[in-house]
């Protein structure tokens, strides 16, 4: 009896591996032989035409990476900046903590309310109308926390020998802040910055009621104006055209695109972090 | 003990941590170009003391610190001096070093430049400081490469360099050698030993062999208050406290 045990442990936990590893296999698998055959130049770089049915899907690519751009010029100030106050100046009371709570509770909170609160606070209480700035700052919102949290993650492993080395030549806090542990702490905040927007430019609630259209024929880029994005793309090519069938093929397509977007971001973040690693371990 | 010039000194210390009292009415005096040590087992608050006199404690928000520091005649907590100023004339060497993620040269220059040092005096001075540290002929080919990539023993004294380019009048040292072997740590003291003629030097240490060869002077502290302080020879040969006594011949700490 006594021998078995080790190997239903074993067993149980390779199971669990095994069938999480099968999943991600088949959608990886499923995506890319039902998308590959809707690639080509033409599709990434043409409008689409006859009521989405041909063509391509240039106007989402460009919609999402603006949309990510203004998320991230929106996002990373203010939030890199919040991490620094509470990392590095905030004193550890009551009011730190709730702060602190707070944040977290935020990255848990549905999407969707932030594309309602978007609504309310951009679209209609300030004026800026369903656009492409209001659907930026909306995930702007969105990707605050996350982008507080892993700031705080990347400065709480700068160890405060470091600090101390700064201020103990005569650097203000500030400075020190400013020469040494921000570039030491670049890396993780890049790497949480890139992750953070990687996950901002898959969602579709946030933008669906603040900015996102259907179809535009207008070229893309004003920020005042409505824009097309790929995953609210993929949702209506799969569930609201009016011959899905027939665009099936197209939205596997535009799936495998999202994906490689979203791909070509988290290999960004891996790449700083090993290049990092790479060239200043440090030991502490 | 004879008349000595008082480089530095403390009077009616006390420092808490919350409410917990880690320094009880110390009253100290460092004579100026010698080497004072200061011994006593883990958590003794010797460490406290040392970063106390280069204001290290301002940023922990639960420290609460009275007494009267003083370099010189300048009062170092005194309500309008600049605490970057107290800090250029009392450098520190830490007890690892943590030189900063720069080249070598750019270790040195950082705190030139945000001195004030003019732009065309710093090469100079950084040559200086590496030649005062004895590191400078290890170097000199390779000042441009990352400060991570030298030795132990070679950024603690690229650390020393670092502080001694400032021109301080004082040096606080925290158990420097505490994580070098014993050749770089012979090294390192034999670097104290001469910074000595220009410098007044403070050092914390572990190691009893390393207060008798290099200090003029020791501190025996024991939970937060100084229990002896007089030449070496004496605290180590004579203690007039038994706590001392038992501490140096090793029965404690």
């Amino acid at each position: 009896m006594k021998r078995l045990t080790p190997v239903i442990e074993w067993g149980t936990l390779l199971l669990s591996t095994g069938i999480v590893v099968f999943f991600l296999v088949v959608i990886l698998l499923d995506l890319t032989i039902k998308g590959m055959p809707a690639l080509s130049w033409e599709f990434i770089s043409t409008f689409p035409t006859e009521g989405m049915t041909k063509g391509g899907i240039l106007p989402a690519i460009i919609g999402t990476v603006l949309l990510t751009l203004i998320t991230a010029a929106a996002a990373a100030p203010f939030g890199i900046c919040c991490a620094i106050y509470l990392n590095e100046y905030a004193a550890e009371t009551w009011i730190t903590k709730l702060i602190r709570a707070s944040i977290r509770n935020l990255a848990g909170i549905p999407s969707i309310i932030y594309g309602l609160f978007g609504l309310a606070l951009f679209v209609q209480g300030l004026g800026m109308g369903t656009s492409l700035l209001s659907a930026g700052l909306t995930l702007g919102l969105l990707s605050l926390p996350y982008i507080i949290t892993t700031t705080e993650e990347a400065l709480r492993r700068i160890p405060n020998s470091t600090r101390e080395a700064a201020l103990a030549v005569g650097a203000t806090q500030f400075e020190s802040i400013r020469d040494v542990v921000l570039p030491s702490a670049l890396p993780g905040i890049l790497t949480g910055l890139v992750l953070t927007l990687s996950r901002a430019a898959g969602e579709t609630a946030p933008i669906l009621f603040t900015g996102v259209a259907f179809y535009i024929n207008n070229p893309t880029g004003y920020l005042n104006q409505e824009f097309m994005a790929l995953p609210y793309h993929l949702y209506m090519l799969s569930t609201q055209h009016h011959s899905i069938e027939e665009v099936r093929p197209l939205a596997y397509g535009t799936a495998l695109v999202l994906l490689c977007v979203v791909f070509f971001l988290n290999l960004t973040a891996f790449y700083i972090r090993y290049k990092h690693n790479k060239n200043g371990p440090r030991a502490h | 003990m004879d008349q000595e010039h008082i480089k530095l000194s403390a009077e009616g210390v006390n420092l808490s941590f919350g409410s917990k009292q880690v320094l009880k009415n110390i009253d100290i005096a460092f004579p100026e170009h010698q080497i004072t040590a200061l011994i006593g087992p883990s958590g003794c608050g010797k460490s406290s003391l040392l970063r106390a006199f280069n204001r290290m404690h301002d940023l922990s928000s639960n420290a609460r610190i009275e007494g009267k520091f003083n370099l010189e005649d300048q009062d170092l907590y005194e309500k309008n001096i600049s605490v970057t100023r107290v800090r250029s004339r009392i450098g520190m060497v830490f007890q690892k070093a943590n030189p900063f993620p720069k080249s070598i040269y750019e270790n040195i220059n950082y705190g030139l430049k945000i001195n004030g040092i003019p732009k065309d005096q710093r090469p100079g001075i950084i040559e200086k400081a590496l030649k005062e540290s004895y590191l400078w002929d290890e170097v000199k080919d390779e000042l441009h490469k990352p400060a991570i990539t030298l030795s132990g023993g070679q950024q603690q004294r690229l650390c020393i360099a670092r502080t001694v380019a400032l021109r301080p009048e004082v040096i606080l040292m925290d158990e420097p050698c505490s994580a070098l072997d014993p050749l770089s740590t012979l090294k390192i003291e034999d670097l104290i030993l001469k910074l000595k003629k220009k410098y007044t030097i403070v050092i914390v240490t572990h190691n009893m062999q390393q207060a008798q060869r290099i200090a003029d002077k020791t501190v025996f502290m024991y939970l937060g208050e100084i229990i002896e302080q007089g030449d070496t020879g004496d605290v180590f040969n004579n203690p007039k406290n038994e706590l001392t006594g038992n501490y140096v011949r090793g029965r404690f700490g």
